[in-house]
């Protein structure tokens, strides 16, 4: 996927001719094979890799930013949705960053008591 | 039962408001909220700590309730013996644990894991490591059909040969079979890494919707909608990387490996007009 990183914050994302034609995006909104580059890994995410005994991302592999209802976004797969990327961080101009800072917030928000997931589990888990 | 309210206590749970619309559920973040780890019901480990579990004369269910016991005693490391390759062993273990099994297990093996580093020192047979989410498991020996069913990340590693339809339905995470990999591997596939040291059977990557498939050996041939694509010098360095990490090498270098993609000819498959669907297929 080699466009604009800010593609789908700038437009509509409505490219191809059957895209216009059903009025929806196809496909994911962003590039699901980008691998990472581990020169751009922050501070953090390499202090949890250490404490989780990995010498790499791992599952962050497959988190990146994308974008839902023109806001930048991450998919949190715990609660199956897609939670929003606050307006007051500033998003770098390329997309390995912007990866980095979306696996970063991630993690805090899974890994953080008020994620819905405690919840649920007191109320469901069965063991 | 705990029960969970629907009014007062969203707010709390990083809501906006309680009326959601379609996908998008919107949150606060707090990049300063928390420095935990691991999930906040998790016990806390220390991998110093080490368990032993024989699981001579048990059931799968017992010895699954003794790994979760270990783990609530303190216990990091685990090492299981005789696990006599029973069915569904090691399965939701959502918490970092070093796991070392000595011996085979049998279908579902390690199965809905979220954080361990699992090593298995004989085989496994059919859908180990299904829906796995995080965490390492590396199968010293051969593994059986359908391995990484549905896998939604974290590595999954076997050094040997493995059966066919690996990585069926994967939505994630990275598989790595040192040998060769039966028929429709990365069948349905949706994202996520597969890296096939030896050959590949028929049908490789049959209607896969997105995702990468490297091979470092033969393929017999490809299925509907998967194409071949370039490496590129980022898959070139996280291939180095990937494959130094469990020691293994492909047999005719890296820069000779084939990379497969999704032609994505299928995608909005069902508004497709029949003469393109003929095309496709």
């Amino acid at each position: 996927m080699s466009q604009d990183v800010d593609h789908y914050l700038t437009t509509d994302g409505l490219d191809s001719d059957r895209e216009k034609m059903i009025g929806q995006t196809i496909g994911y909104r962003y590039d699901v094979n980008l691998v990472p580059d581990m020169s751009h890994c922050t501070e953090y995410l390499t202090e949890y890799m250490a404490k989780m005994n990995w010498k790499d991302l791992n599952w962050l592999e497959d988190v990146h930013m994308g974008y839902e209802e023109d806001r930048a976004a991450v998919f949190d797969r715990n609660i199956n949705g897609w939670v929003t990327i606050p307006d007051n961080i500033e998003l770098p101009d390329n997309q390995q960053d912007r990866d980095m800072i979306a696996r970063e917030l991630l993690l805090k928000f899974q890994m953080s008591a008020n994620h819905p997931m405690v919840e649920l589990r007191a109320a469901y888990a069965k063991f | 039962m705990a029960t969970v309210s629907t009014s007062g206590q969203s707010h709390d749970m990083g809501l906006h408001t309680e009326k959601l619309t379609n996908r998008t559920q919107q949150r606060f973040f707090d990049a300063g909220e928390s420095a935990n780890f691991t999930y906040a019901w998790a016990p806390e480990v220390d991998t110093n700590k080490v368990g032993t579990l024989d699981c001579e004369g048990m059931d799968p269910t017992a010895i699954n309730i003794r790994i979760r016991e270990l783990m609530d005693e303190g216990c990091g490391t685990i090492n299981l013996s005789n696990p006599g390759s029973m069915h569904a062993l090691c399965v939701g273990i959502l918490n970092r644990l070093q796991l070392n099994v000595t011996g085979s297990l049998g279908y579902f093996g390690c199965g809905l894991i979220d954080g361990p580093n699992v090593n298995i020192s004989g085989r496994v047979g059919w859908s180990c490591g299904e829906n796995m989410m995080a965490g390492t498991i590396v199968i010293e020996k051969n593994a059986g059909s359908t391995f990484g069913a549905a896998i939604r990340g974290g590595d999954l590693v076997c050094r040997g040969d493995v059966g066919s339809r690996t990585g069926i339905d994967q939505k994630g995470g990275t598989i790595i079979v040192g040998g060769k990999t039966g028929a429709f591997t990365g069948f349905m596939m949706q994202r996520g890494r597969m890296i096939i040291l030896g050959d590949a059977g028929m049908n490789l990557g049959d209607s896969m919707y997105d995702g990468t498939i490297y091979v470092g050996g033969k393929i017999e041939g490809l299925g509907v909608d998967a194409i071949p694509a370039d490496l590129n010098d980022l898959d070139r360095k996280w291939l180095k990387s990937k494959l130094d990490l469990y020691g293994m090498e492909t047999p005719n270098g890296i820069d000779n490996m084939q990379k497969i993609v999704a032609g994505k000819q299928l995608w909005n498959y069902d508004n497709l007009e029949p003469s393109e669907k003929k095309l496709v297929l």
